[in-house]
């Protein structure tokens, strides 16, 4: 096998098909002060892909809010770790996996699960739950119905054999994502503040060592080996993705729990994207350190692998530990009980160099800094406000007339996948595992966790409504950030974090930078008015098919802490002749609605404005009423609006509704528009008074509708007109068959 | 050296959905002559033995011990001498 | 009454268990690696759920040459009390310690949720003083549930009470005859497929798995 010279690399511009551009490859001979050989430009154009360095997102990252009374590891490592007392702190990130699982999605799936599952017990966590936030496009296409079910399938495929329940998620249909899915995992993990550990190779001589599954060629014969000249050798034609294998991760998580536990880890990281490459070279960054490695000592799956390949290959379940020098044994050891081979492939320096021999020949020299993310080169693009924002924003509510019945609009609605049951989703999960899950799928707006050994609960959620965010970045991404507080809120859990997962196209298009840069904006705005601190994220560009990019996606995970576990929420109505009532502020915008998409199907109108004054004071006021125990259920106006939130509530306790809208206006708008800041509670009739006063102490409107009934779901009109008349059971069938009856 | 290339295949009368599944969907496809669909699994082991007799008799004990449930499961293989080091 | 908690390799139920045996029971557990082969110090056996191995080739099908299952064995001999639960049960059936196989579940898909499980016989150490029909709520969670064994087996099954417990309402998986759990000829080993580990409290929704470990407790303290 014979590799490029470096003066073949420059006079063939071999950099290119590795996706340098001229400037980074410039850079780089400058930095090393020669050509850099074929490994070094290998490793240089992983690490320096938008994928690992940020390059067009790094910049508006400053933007965001990352201090907090909680914060005790913000952006930069792994993953967040937010303290939530007692000792405990709760480890969690949000990462994409879109353009693998668009090509396999059931290992695309399946390895962003244990990538995911890996950042979080790198820092020395258990990982107790996962969510994921799915986009595909409409269930009438046979491709997306087949990446949906293989998606699932690789989630569960994945999560459920290394024993971590998959507790919640999102998922939305639209054309917008027919030739791009996204894949978005969050995993939450749980460790002791004094387990905590950290990506870094610190302590000039100590060891380093590569452990779990041996190296093979995955994930590296792409850009590299699209020339053909490199290699008549066909095993280098190895499949593209990388396969996940759910029992070695799980044999990982044991032994690197038990060899943090027995003090031995220094400093531990995982192999990603960009394998040992990424993995060396931030450990040694972050550490101020160097580190000298011979690949010739890492386990191989495959004979014949080069330099190149080994540095580069992603081959999943593996991960780079530097350990205490005297404690190479015992990890040998933990390891050893658990059948991975944990071998020492190199030490610490301190020149900063990472330095890769091949036996005894060198095959790289380069500083670490420079091959890290903070050496990598930061891009500000042009941006410009996309012009089809001037179409639907002059979108024109009055050419969609008005109805005197909207029963067949509400059942629509339920049946539209979007706003159905999950259930053929999550019955597919193991959401039981670890015997945490107080509040399942589909109970409430997030998932609820207690904490084992206190009176303590988390609660969990993903949101992210990229049509809102297509038709105002702005003003969409303040609202993604909104409802996910919000949803956390429902459950009785105060936010104390939040991840953020960005889905967008190509950032050289100056419109979808806009979006970008508006969006992130957003994000930054409505963290800070809520005090919840950004402690890490994931940027996934590039997302677009035959030339259209994505919706601008960007999606929060956000994490609660329930202080008495006791006294959590869940959405159900619980009795007849409980009060439903509307907490917060009325309204009845239909822009980029589901039930527009219904009528017009392409996304139209503005979204709904947040008021970030508003939402505080929401939030504060339905915290305290569900710690007073003045309520019985609360559930966020979103998707399909206030006829479709409490129906839900309805469908969750089998109870029906009387619903009167005191209000003027489209009738339409008042069922279904998707107005922010509104939390539909129900209310035992005796406590209606001290909810009433506690509303008002917060500065919050608390409107009455109606009453829980036994089965009939009927709202009425201020005229006194019955504008939807239905069952109970009606509703639930809707909403319980829709996806079912879609994938046969 | 010997090559074995052993086949699972669930017995007569165990109900198998995936078999189910997979004909369901080629008649959905315009297959419409096929008449049954059988699922299983392929295995091979490469394995030393002085000679093929040898060979069968290991190999018919694996499939015995672990690779099919005798339960719900049949095996049957065919052996191929390799080249080489045998 | 010390219980023996097995972990193999991919085992996933271990901290569950053990967890509900010494929290909420009070008992004295201990996880034991499947590398041991001494299992004569333990008063009673539980094989917890998960994916030993992985599940490849078959669930629990690798999981039966580990070093531990001869002592398993011999305690099974000896009349210890042995629970298969869920992967544990699988572990079991493979071993040849429990009648049947298991297949994939009919709907190709794994199944997590609530479950009714009918008691179908009594005279089991994890059954012992449950009114046979008496209905529980535990919680199911596999993709490979669906027990299968011949109609002369069944019949074989039926005749000397091996059934312990049957899915009442729907049959979630395709089981023979809505089968959930059976035993041994001796009664000493059971195996099921819901999990009663994970309905102890009401704060995760059922408390009806309670009555299995009891069962165990009672079956001991009358036993001394």
């Amino acid at each position: 096998m014979k590799e490029p010279t470096p003066q073949e690399i420059r006079d063939e511009k071999i950099w290119q098909s590795l996706g340098l551009t001229e400037a980074e490859y410039e850079q780089i001979c400058k930095t090393l002060g020669r050509l850099p050989n074929y490994t070094e430009v290998g490793m240089y154009s992983v690490l320096w892909s938008e994928h690992c360095a940020y390059k067009h997102t790094r910049p508006l990252f400053k933007l965001f809010p990352t201090t907090g009374e909680r914060i005790i590891q913000g952006p930069g490592e792994n993953a967040g770790v937010v303290d939530i007392g007692d000792g405990w702190a709760v480890v969690f990130k949000i990462e994409s996996h879109n353009h693998p699982s668009a090509i396999e999605p059931y290992q695309g799936a399946a390895t962003g699960v244990g990538g995911m599952l890996r950042d979080i017990f790198t820092m020395g966590a258990r990982p107790i739950a996962a969510l994921n936030s799915l986009r595909f496009g409409e269930l009438d296409d046979e491709r997306v119905r087949y990446l949906f079910k293989g998606v699932i399938a690789g989630i569960a495929g994945y999560g459920n054999p290394v024993g971590v329940p998959t507790v919640g998620g999102e998922i939305y249909f639209d054309r917008g994502y027919t030739g791009n899915p996204l894949v978005n995992v969050m995993a939450v993990g749980l460790v002791r503040h004094e387990l905590i550990t950290r990506a870094s190779a610190s302590g000039v001589g100590n060891p380093v060592m590569v452990v779990g599954a041996p190296t093979g060629r995955d994930g590296i014969a792409g850009a590299s080996f699209a020339s053909g000249e490199l290699t008549d050798d066909s095993e280098a034609k190895s499949p593209t993705v990388q396969a996940g294998d759910p029992f070695v991760e799980k044999l990982l998580i044991e032994a690197c729990l038990e060899a943090i536990e027995a003090g031995a880890v220094v400093g531990i990281q995982d192999m990603g994207a960009a394998g040992l490459t990424s993995s060396s070279c931030e450990m040694a960054s972050r550490a101020g350190s160097g580190i000298e490695i011979d690949v010739s000592l890492v386990p191989q799956r495959e004979p014949g692998m080069t330099p190149f390949e080994i540095m580069l290959s992603e081959s999943q379940e593996r991960m780079l530990i530097v350990p205490r020098k005297e404690a190479v044994e015992r990890v040998k050891a933990i390891f050893a009980k658990y059948g991975l081979p944990a071998v020492v492939v190199g030490k610490v320096t301190d020149d900063g160099m990472i330095r890769v021999y091949n036996g005894p020949n060198l095959a790289a020299e380069v500083p670490a800094k420079s091959l890290s993310t903070d050496g990598a080169p930061t891009y500000v693009r042009q941006a410009k406000r996309p012009a089809y924002l001037d179409q639907t924003q002059a979108f024109d509510l009055s050419t969609i007339p008005e109805q005197t019945d909207y029963t067949t609009d509400l059942l629509n609605l339920l049946d539209s996948p979007t706003i159905a049951s999950k259930q053929w989703v999550y019955r597919q999960f193991d959401y039981l595992a670890q015997m945490n899950t107080v509040v399942a799928p589909g109970d409430a707006d997030a998932a609820v966790l207690r904490i084992k050994g206190t009176k303590k609960g988390i609660a969990v959620t993903v949101d992210g409504n990229g049509r809102m965010v297509y038709l105002d970045p702005y003003q969409g991404s303040l609202g993604v950030v909104a409802e996910a507080a919000r949803n956390l809120v429902c459950t009785g859990a105060e936010p104390i974090g939040l991840t953020d997962g960005l889905n967008f196209g190509n950032p050289e298009k100056p419109e979808v930078y806009w979006q970008l840069q508006q969006s992130i904006q957003g994000l930054a705005d409505a963290a800070r008015e809520l005090a919840i601190p950004v402690t890490g994220g994931n940027a996934s560009l590039y997302n677009e098919s035959s030339g259209q990019p994505i919706y601008p996606t960007p999606i929060v995970g956000m994490v609660g802490l329930i202080e008495d576990i006791d006294l959590r929420m869940t959405s159900s109505f619980k009795d007849t002749d409980d009060v439903i009532a509307l907490l917060g502020w009325p309204g009845s915008e239909l822009g980029g609605s589901e039930w527009l998409k219904l009528k017009v199907g392409e996304p139209q109108g503005k979204p709904p404005v947040i008021n970030l004054g508003r939402e505080k004071a929401l939030q504060k006021a339905c915290l305290a009423a569900i710690r007073r125990r003045l309520i019985k259920s609360a559930h966020d106006i979103s998707e399909g609006g206030l006829a479709v939130c409490i129906a839900e509530s309805c469908i969750q306790g089998n109870l029906g509704a009387e619903v009167q809208l005191p209000w003027p206006g489209r009738i339409d708008g008042l069922l279904f528009g998707e107005s922010a800041g509104r939390i539909i509670v129900s209310v035992d009739p005796t406590k209606w008074e001290e909810l009433s006063e506690l509303a008002a102490s917060y500065g919050v409107p608390l409107v009455r509708l109606g009453r829980v009934t036994a089965n009939k779901v009927v709202f009425t009109c201020a005229q006194d007109q019955q504008v939807v008349s239905t069952t109970v059971a009606s509703l639930k069938k809707a909403w319980e068959q829709a996806l079912p009856k879609r994938l046969g | 050296m010997f090559k074995a290339e052993i086949k699972v295949t669930l017995k007569p009368g165990v109900l198998d959905p995936q078999a189910k599944a997979i004909a369901d969907s080629l008649s959905v496809q315009g297959f419409s002559e096929v008449d049954a669909v059988r699922v299983g699994k392929y295995i091979e082991v490469i394995l030393e033995a002085d000679t093929a007799e040898a060979a069968a008799s290991r190999v018919a004990e694996m499939g015995r011990r672990l690779l099919a449930n005798p339960v719900t499961e049949n095996f049957s293989f065919t052996l191929t001498p390799l080249e080489g080091e045998a | 009454m010390k219980v023996a908690i097995l972990v193999f390799p991919g085992t996933g139920g271990e901290q569950d268990c053990h967890y509900v045996l010494t929290e909420v029971f009070g008992l004295e557990a201990e996880l034991v690696w499947h590398t041991e082969t001494d299992l004569r110090r333990f008063d009673a056996l539980i094989l917890p759920g998960g994916a030993s191995y992985g599940d490849y080739l078959r669930p629990g099908a690798l999981a039966k040459f580990s070093p531990v299952m001869g002592s398993v064995i011999k305690a099974a001999d000896s009349g210890t009390p042995i629970l298969g639960i869920g992967n544990g049960f699988q572990i079991l059936l493979e071993a040849g310690l429990l009648p049947g196989a298991m297949l994939v579940n009919e709907s190709l898909l794994f199944y997590c949720g609530p479950q009714k499980v009918e008691v179908v016989k009594d005279r089991t150490p994890f059954t012992r003083g449950i009114a046979p029909g008496t209905l529980l709520d535990l919680p199911i969670a596999h993709g490979a549930g669906n027990y299968f064994i011949d109609e002369a087996g069944l019949a074989h099954l039926e005749a000397n009470e091996q059934i312990v417990f049957r899915y009442a309402g729907s049959n979630p998986n395709g089981s023979v005859g809505a089968i959930a759990g059976v035993c041994n000829a001796a009664g000493n080993v059971v195996g099921l497929m819901p999990h009663p580990e994970r309905a102890v409290e009401a704060l995760l929704g059922s408390e009806d798995g309670q009555q299995i470990f009891k069962a165990l407790i009672n079956y001991w303290e009358a036993k001394k």
